[in-house]
């Protein structure tokens, strides 16, 4: 528990001249809930895909337990089987039950037999609150229900890392509420989750930090109290008091 | 009279099916393939299977019939029916590529991604999650397709292949009665297309994914 | 390669006069079917039933049998009923009884993408439904048709090809002469189809052109077809 599982340095992701973000450096120790906030536009969904290599960082590196996942001959699926992702439209596979979109990734890649992918499949949507929709299909299910399959689906791989990319944006108001609660279990499961959201109430509760980006980089840093309470700059204090007002009050007591 | 007339024509009809039955899946191994290199080739071979596909579409079916008759034929040692079917074969795969290209593009990045972000390698992506997807977008346009061909197999009669038009024509210079042969033909077409059409109805109405109006 | 080019610049005089043939068809083609596609896809929408059934009739028939079996119904089997004609004007008429068939169904899907919305509107201010389809439906739906409309006149050209089996002296008879008489099929053939991808690369341009020329900006048929 001494090294940390995800570290970068000197992040920075550009298209031609458009800089998106410049120098980021970060470190995500074992059963961290980081949240990345920021106005939209900032970069954080690009960031994030950098961590599974979905987007190649024009400058920096990044190492996965140790190993640098940038370098020249890393393999990217066998990273992508080690960095599970959730994405904000969930894209479950439209022809497959929830059941088998769960399955598949244990199939063919992690290669198991029928039978053990089955009962993984099934434990997983168990965890998640929908073994009785195993058999729907994404069209029969709700957004909700389906980000939850979403997350099954990643879980499944059994990820060192978890990754959420603005998970609840998509959704009905209530159903937001179905998917935080498996974010929030999972956390406290210990699963170690860097989260793009919005929704505060999650951060002030569940994060054990959280970052502020803004035009590209990192504004500050720190523990949600010391974010919402005692922020070192006031764009910080001003947005994060302006996403609680939109998108849920803070749980702790003063 | 009418009965002998018919059943002469009906003859034609296996070979009418034999040859739609040889092209048809032909043209689409050899259609998914240039669809796939034009999507997910190389610079290059994207590029030459583009060119094949445009090139291929732009020129009357019963000419690159013709071309590809002489040239198959020229090489290897084939008879009408098989040099024939072989090349409506190739005519239908530049357009079947078109119609998978469209399917498959319609299937849209963020599958892909999904897949890749589960760790699967493009080749797999490809082939359990774009493919099956795509197929089922594909059915419509390549049923049309498939009426096509059967069409289109009445121009290898020209070919000298003894299909429904060649046996009719044969029927109307035996009876003289020109009208009720090509009419024959024509009414067994239209029954083999019609029954097409419903049987690829009835597939693409089971393939269907389920999914909540 | 040489004898080939030969032959190729040798073969464009008769191709020329071969091209005049074969554009003439696909416009006269293209014309007709236009006229008997728009009744069609009216008659359908719009008409009492005995009218919708013939417009559905002749669609399914000519969209449901080869243009070649319709071609030589026409030349060779209209005779034994007292009804001849000669080698362009059959060869027009089948191509135009064709090409309306396909024509009716593009226009149709344009009708249904209008909706009814239009004509209730319009009959709201008091129009005869006459008066609505020429007024409201139809301009509407000939601007949405155009995009896929223009499949058919390349269809038209390529599909004119099979017109030399009974002799109309268009581009692929020509070229069989050419193969016949230099004893080169391959050749004389891949010439012709030269001459066609050319063709059909200009009437492509001059279609994309005209669709731009006619373009709504924000007016265009939502999806393809499936």
């Amino acid at each position: 528990m001494n090294q940390p599982i995800l570290v970068a340095k000197g992040l920075t992701k550009q298209y031609g001249k458009n800089v998106i973000f410049h120098d980021i450096d970060l470190e995500v120790a074992e059963r961290d809930t980081i949240v990345i906030i920021g106005p939209s536009g900032t970069g954080k969904s690009t960031l994030l895909r950098c961590f599974n290599l979905l987007t190649r960082p024009e400058q920096g590196q990044i190492w996965l337990d140790g190993e640098e996942i940038t370098a020249k001959g890393a393999k990217e699926d066998h990273v992508r089987e080690r960095i599970g992702m959730v994405f904000q439209n969930f894209l479950l596979f439209n022809h497959l039950t929830a059941l088998n979109n769960v399955l598949i990734g244990l199939t063919q890649v992690k290669r198991m037999t029928k039978e053990a992918a089955r009962a993984k499949a099934m434990e997983e949507l168990q965890r998640v609150g929908l073994a009785d929709r195993a058999g729907h299909y994404p069209g029969q299910l709700s957004g909700g229900q389906q980000q939850r399959v979403a997350i099954a689906r990643a879980l499944a791989m059994d990820p060192r890392v978890m990754l959420f990319d603005e998970p609840t944006s998509a959704l009905d108001p209530e159903l937001i509420g179905e998917v935080l609660n498996v974010m929030k279990q999972l956390a406290h499961e210990g699963m170690t989750m860097l989260v793009v959201t919005h929704e505060m109430g999650f951060a002030m509760e569940v994060a054990n930090r959280i970052i502020f980006m803004e035009k590209g980089s990192i504004v500050e840093q720190g523990s949600p109290e010391d974010m919402y309470y005692h922020p070192q700059h006031e764009r910080t204090r001003e947005f994060l008091h302006k996403i609680t007002e939109l998108h849920g009050k803070t749980q702790r007591k003063e | 009279m009418f009965s002998q007339f018919f059943s002469y024509v009906l003859q034609g009809t296996l070979t009418t099916v034999e040859v739609t039955l040889v092209a048809l899946p032909f043209g689409l191994v050899l259609g998914l393939l240039v669809a796939l290199l034009q999507i997910y080739g190389g610079p290059i071979l994207s590029r030459i299977a583009a060119i094949y596909s445009t090139g291929m579409r732009g020129v009357p079916p019963i000419v690159l019939l013709f071309i590809l008759f002489f040239v198959i034929s020229g090489s290897i040692s084939l008879d009408a029916f098989w040099a024939g079917s072989l090349a409506l074969g190739i005519v239908t795969s530049a357009y079947q590529a078109e119609i998978l290209r469209g399917a498959i593009l319609s299937v849209g990045a963020g599958q892909m991604v999904a897949a890749r972000a589960i760790g699967m390698s493009r080749l797999k992506a490809v082939q359990h999650i774009i493919l099956p997807q795509a197929v089922r977008l594909a059915i419509p346009p390549w049923s049309n397709e498939a009426s096509i061909v059967l069409k289109d197999s009445s121009l290898v009669y020209a070919l000298g292949v003894p299909e429904i038009l060649s046996r009719a024509q044969q029927a109307s210079a035996a009876t003289q009665q020109p009208f009720l042969a090509y009419g024959t033909a024509a009414l067994i077409y239209f029954v083999l297309v019609f029954t097409t059409n419903r049987l690829l109805d009835l597939l693409s109405h089971r393939m269907r994914i389920p999914s909540n109006p | 390669m040489a004898d080939w080019l030969k032959l190729f610049v040798d073969a464009l005089p008769q191709f020329w006069v071969g091209a005049q043939y074969t554009l003439l068809l696909t416009a006269a083609g293209l014309v007709i079917g236009f006229v008997l596609g728009l009744l069609t896809a009216v008659a359908r929408a719009y008409g009492p039933v005995p009218l919708r059934a013939v417009a559905i009739s002749y669609v399914e028939l000519f969209r449901g049998t080869p243009l070649l079996v319709q071609l030589f119904l026409i030349y060779y089997g209209l005779p034994s009923l007292g009804i001849t004609f000669d080698r362009l004007p059959a060869a027009i008429i089948a191509l135009g009884l064709n090409s309306g068939a396909y024509q009716a169904e593009y226009i149709r899907g344009s009708l249904l993408a209008i909706g009814q919305g239009q004509m209730m509107a319009a009959r709201a201010i008091g129009m005869s439904r006459w008066a609505a389809i020429v007024n409201i439906i139809l301009p509407q739906a000939l601007r949405l048709v155009i995009p896929s409309w223009a499949n058919e006149p390349i269809s038209l050209l390529k599909s004119n090809a099979i017109v030399f089996l009974i002799a109309v002296p268009e581009l692929m008879t020509k070229a069989k002469a050419i193969a016949v008489k230099t004893y080169d099929p391959i050749g004389a053939y891949v010439a012709v189809a030269i001459v066609y991808l050319v063709l059909v690369f200009i009437l492509d341009y001059g279609l994309k052109w005209l669709e731009r020329l006619a373009r709504i900006p924000g007016f265009e048929l939502e999806g393809k077809k499936a």
